[in-house]
């Protein structure tokens, strides 16, 4: 079980619910509601919500239904925000029961306390859904199997389920006609529902096998409704006024006088923010929304700025390396026995240091929120990632129980982890509240998104490793610096070190790697003067997505200073040994542990044809990874043909392959298109991407100067999962974590050089090749 | 008043001269799929066409569309099958969704210029629509399957006409 399930098994245990109760309650317990009813497509928001289940239907748990028409409905609490999720999770539901694909449809739902812990990120949805879903699958297939028995005058035994429709070999009967002509009720106990039979991989039909997503159609026709596109009767629109920085700036004085000559102009509002999330914003409200605009530019407010406003990003990156430099501080991740006897002792230490520039989340849709007082509850209409991470935050800056707060769900144009972070919901709650409750749709302009973004945090590393004379790996070490996400807004769900002490895993994990090579220490360190500086995100594979551009670049870096080849020493390093055990794996999540890294590798290096000659400057890289975290490894080797043209210092992308061993995949053709927007992701990091703090905030505020991939810039690719019928885990994510490393480590065997800052810029590859030809 | 035909119908709208098409389509037209994402006309989620050219909706004040005729993705095709959106769909092309109505209204575009785009012309077309997603691999596949479609459809009219 992962540590936010365990979190958010702990609340629900205070609370007095859990998934395992919440997930036996019976329609005929009165208390389960059906949230959104079908439209024409099957991937349905629809409100108002909390419309009582109608008698008829068959609910065995809250996450799905059966209609006396056969149709199932599959409640999903995971944001849609480009992963078809929805899709993947029915798909386990709607196996375990044997329903007829055909027939099932999802409802995205909104907060309500029985769903339990609402988070949609670190690749996490379908490996903590799979076995909640599958229970709740056999349950349905349970109670039908035995209904179903009962209409045909047999025994369940002499049942089975498949396609909808249960037979005993002569006759037989649908679903639908089940709930209807039976009206089955039954429940379950915890203990009952533990007991049910899975069914063995050999037996699935839907999962693993090709789907098309129910999310697509709305998609292509401009018929889906994502959070910008939520229309409320009367409502007002706003847009803020940025203040200066992130934190600390204070309002000292508003004039209004030119704002009011605009047409739609309303008023403008000074935010009260009792929970400290948008400390000095002013809102500017009018009846369109390009009013909203021009009236925000011609508004005129003096801020006093707060401390920030003049740190630079390289002010940032000093103070890691301080930090790293020093000795105290941080937290342990692991310390092994005898990593400093053998840094006492080597005969030789090599010690890189490596770092990577702020990067921008530019999800395509800016950052917006509808507020409004309706009933008593408080509603914020929009996409999110964390609700139950954010409703409370909302409901402290309203001052009201977090009982008279509701989030409706919407689509999410782009997620990539900004959504996780909540807080533009917040300005939206007190614009409406300061009009009375009224309506308010509060839009983030792109240049407001950008200077408001949740951005990954630069990030400071050193790597060290010790040698003794023959050359054999006794130490190693990796320090990593850098703003911590969970430390700032969500404090609860830090790991603890072997020291103790809390840390930001999405700040480290990707360090802690399943290698053998002695004694390990990995320190993970709070940048607090990023922290002060802007609120640091967690962007798509977190720190798994920097990690590795330090510690795969580094094995290369070893690999050349002791003449062995990167590949071999990496798969002599995945053998499954390690301090404590620890690189053996544990089932079910990480079976076979280091050896199924190992075996990616290798696939990988023989697929790529490592080793063959190329062209002139051109190279082949390599890197591999666990994915997203040790406790959910999706073991990942990744590798990428580079040119370099040392006349401009373009580095040009020419192809690119994944091997990937993710347990059991659900869905194939989305996994495939999470791996393929993963890896590019990684490209356009290590090449395209990359802004700077300049006084206090990034400097970049639009596509003008910030630069993603475009299709130009598209490689050819080749993605393999392996065969498995283990349990799944996540591949949101890990399709971009190997890419950095892997470039810089073919742009190293293209041309020499070493590039150790991300992104890689022309004008830095032309400055190292210049310093490389005058050594 | 500002008078223009919107998906074959005619429309009159009160709203200022400056006002950028895009907003007046999403809130005073009702028509949603048409996206803001940059602002500034370099991301194309928002692109329509404006007498048949691909244009972005966010820099184009409704005083320059006088009298035009303007097609959104919800008027593209009155059933939702332009080879375009077949081929989108059939690709799988989507994953968030939000500028893939752009990156459908543009694909639509170049394939009336370049019939059978060349991956140079579809690179120097598509170059101005960002998908984050990073769909790009698809959008490639789905545009030249689309051309495909369509002129399987062409060479099908001919011969029988």
């Amino acid at each position: 079980m992962g540590r936010l399930e365990r979190i958010a098994a702990e609340q629900d245990r205070a609370a007095g619910r859990g998934l395992s109760r919440r997930g036996f309650l019976s329609a005929a317990a009165g208390s389960a509601l059906l949230f959104g009813f079908a439209r024409e497509t099957r991937a349905s928001q629809l409100y108002p919500t909390g419309a009582p289940l109608p008698p008829e239907e068959f609910e065995p748990t809250i996450w799905c239904s059966v209609a006396p028409d056969g149709v199932v409905n599959v409640n999903i609490i995971r944001a849609e925000m480009g992963q078809h999720i929805g899709t993947a999770l029915a798909r386990i539901i709607a196996d375990e029961m044997e329903a007829d694909w055909d027939k099932v449809k999802i409802t995205y739902v909104d907060t309500d306390p029985k769903w339990g812990l609402m988070v949609t990120g670190g690749s996490w949805s379908v490996w903590m859904t799979w076995d909640v879903f599958r229970q709740a699958g056999a349950a349905a297939r349970t109670v039908l199997v035995e209904e179903g028995a009962r209409l045909l005058g047999t025994s369940a035994e002499k049942c089975t389920a498949r396609n909808g429709i249960v037979s005993d070999g002569t006759h037989s009967v649908s679903f639908g006609d089940i709930v209807a002509k039976a009206k089955p009720t039954r429940n379950f106990t915890p203990e009952q529902m533990k007991a049910l039979p899975l069914k063995p991989a050999s037996e699935r039909r839907l999962v693993g096998k090709e789907v098309k997503a129910l999310d697509i159609p709305s998609k292509t026709n401009g018929t889906a409704i994502y959070g910008i596109d939520a229309k409320i009767e009367g409502m007002v629109y706003g847009r803020p006024k940025m203040p200066p920085t992130r934190y600390g700036s204070k309002v000292i004085s508003v004039d209004e006088s030119a704002a009011k000559k605009v047409r739609g102009y309303l008023r403008y509002v000074v935010l009260d923010d009792p929970s400290g999330t948008v400390p000095g914003w002013v809102v500017v409200l009018a009846s369109s929304y390009p009013a909203a605009i021009r009236a925000t530019d011609l508004l005129k407010v003096e801020w006093t700025p707060g401390k920030t406003a003049h740190v630079t990003e390289k002010d940032i990156l000093d103070h890691g390396r301080q930090q790293i430099a020093s000795r105290e501080g941080g937290t342990m991740v692991f310390d092994d026995r005898g990593v400093d006897d053998a840094f006492r002792k080597a005969h030789r230490v090599i010690e890189r240091e490596y770092t990577c520039a702020s990067v921008m989340h530019y999800q395509l849709e800016p950052t917006n929120a509808i507020a409004m007082l309706k009933d008593g509850i408080w509603e914020m209409h929009c996409g999110n990632q964390w609700q139950s991470l954010f409703l409370p935050v909302i409901a402290k800056a309203l001052a009201v129980p977090e009982a008279r707060v509701k989030m409706m769900s919407y689509l999410l144009g782009g997620g990539f982890g900004r959504r996780l972070n909540g807080d533009y919901v917040v300005p939206a709650a007190l614009t409406s509240k300061a009009i009375g409750g009224k309506p308010v749709k509060l839009i983030l302009t792109r240049s407001d998104d950008m200077m408001f973004d949740s951005i990954r945090s630069p990030s400071v590393q050193t790597v060290r490793l010790a040698l003794d004379e023959k050359n054999t790996l006794t130490g190693m070490q990796h320090h990593a610096a850098a703003g911590w996400p969970t430390e700032v807004m969500a404090a609860a769900f830090m790991q603890k070190g072997v020291d103790g002490k809390p840390y930001d895993q999405f700040a480290i994990a990707g360090a802690d790697h399943w290698y053998d090579c002695g004694p390990v220490r990995v320190r993970a360190l709070s940048n607090d003067l990023a922290n002060a500086t802007f609120r640091p995100g967690w962007l798509r594979s977190v720190s798994s997505g920097w990690t590795p551009w330090a510690a795969e670049q580094f094995w290369d870096e070893v690999a050349h200073e002791l003449g062995k080849d990167p590949v071999e020493l990496r798969l002599s390093m995945l053998n499954g040994n390690g301090q404590d055990g620890r690189n053996k794996g544990e089932a079910p999540d990480s079976t076979g542990g280091a050896l199924r890294q190992a075996a990616v590798l290798k696939r990988l290096s023989e697929k790529a044809g490592w080793g063959k000659a190329l062209p002139k400057d051109t190279g082949l890289g390599i890197a591999t990874t666990f994915g997203q975290e040790r406790g959910m490894p999706t073991w990942t080797a990744g590798a990428v043909r580079v040119r370099v043209d040392r006349t401009t210092g373009v580095v040009t992308c020419e192809k690119i392959w994944l091997v990937l061993d993710a347990g059991t995949v659900v869905d194939p053709d989305g996994a495939m298109a999470q791996t393929e927007g993963g890896a590019l992701w990684g490209l356009s990091m290590a090449l395209c991407e990359g802004s700077e703090i300049v006084d206090g905030v990034c400097k970049d505020r639009n596509l003008d100067t910030y630069t993603p991939l475009r299709i130009a810039d598209v490689p050819e690719m080749d993605i393999e999962f392996v065969e498995s019928t283990e349990k799944p885990m996540g591949l949101g994510e890990p399709g971009v974590t190997t890419i950095g490393a892997a470039i810089g480590n073919a742009i190293f065997n293209a041309v020499g050089v070493r590039m150790r800052h991300q992104p890689v810029r022309p004008e830095d590859v032309l400055a190292a090749l210049k310093e490389k030809s005058s050594v | 008043m500002i008078k223009f035909k919107l998906n074959g119908r005619d429309v009159s709208l009160d709203v200022p001269e400056d006002t950028p098409l895009l907003w007046a389509l999403r809130d005073d037209l009702g028509l949603t799929g048409t996206k803001f994402g940059c602002g500034v006309g370099q991301c194309g989620a928002c692109t329509v066409h404006v007498g048949g050219r691909a244009t972005r909706s966010c820099i184009t004040p409704v005083s320059a569309i006088e009298g035009a005729e303007v097609t959104t993705i919800e008027g593209l095709d009155p059933e939702g099958n332009h080879p375009v959106q077949e081929a989108w769909r059939d690709i799988q092309v989507p994953q968030c969704g939000y500028c893939q109505s752009g990156q459908i209204m543009q694909a639509a575009s170049l394939l009336t210029d370049y019939p059978s785009p060349t991956d140079e012309e579809i690179d120097g077309v598509m170059g101005g629509s960002l998908c984050r997603c990073m769909t790009y691999i698809r959008i490639r596949k789905a545009i030249k399957q689309a051309a495909a479609a369509m002129q399987s459809k062409n060479s099908g009219e001919t011969s029988n006409g």
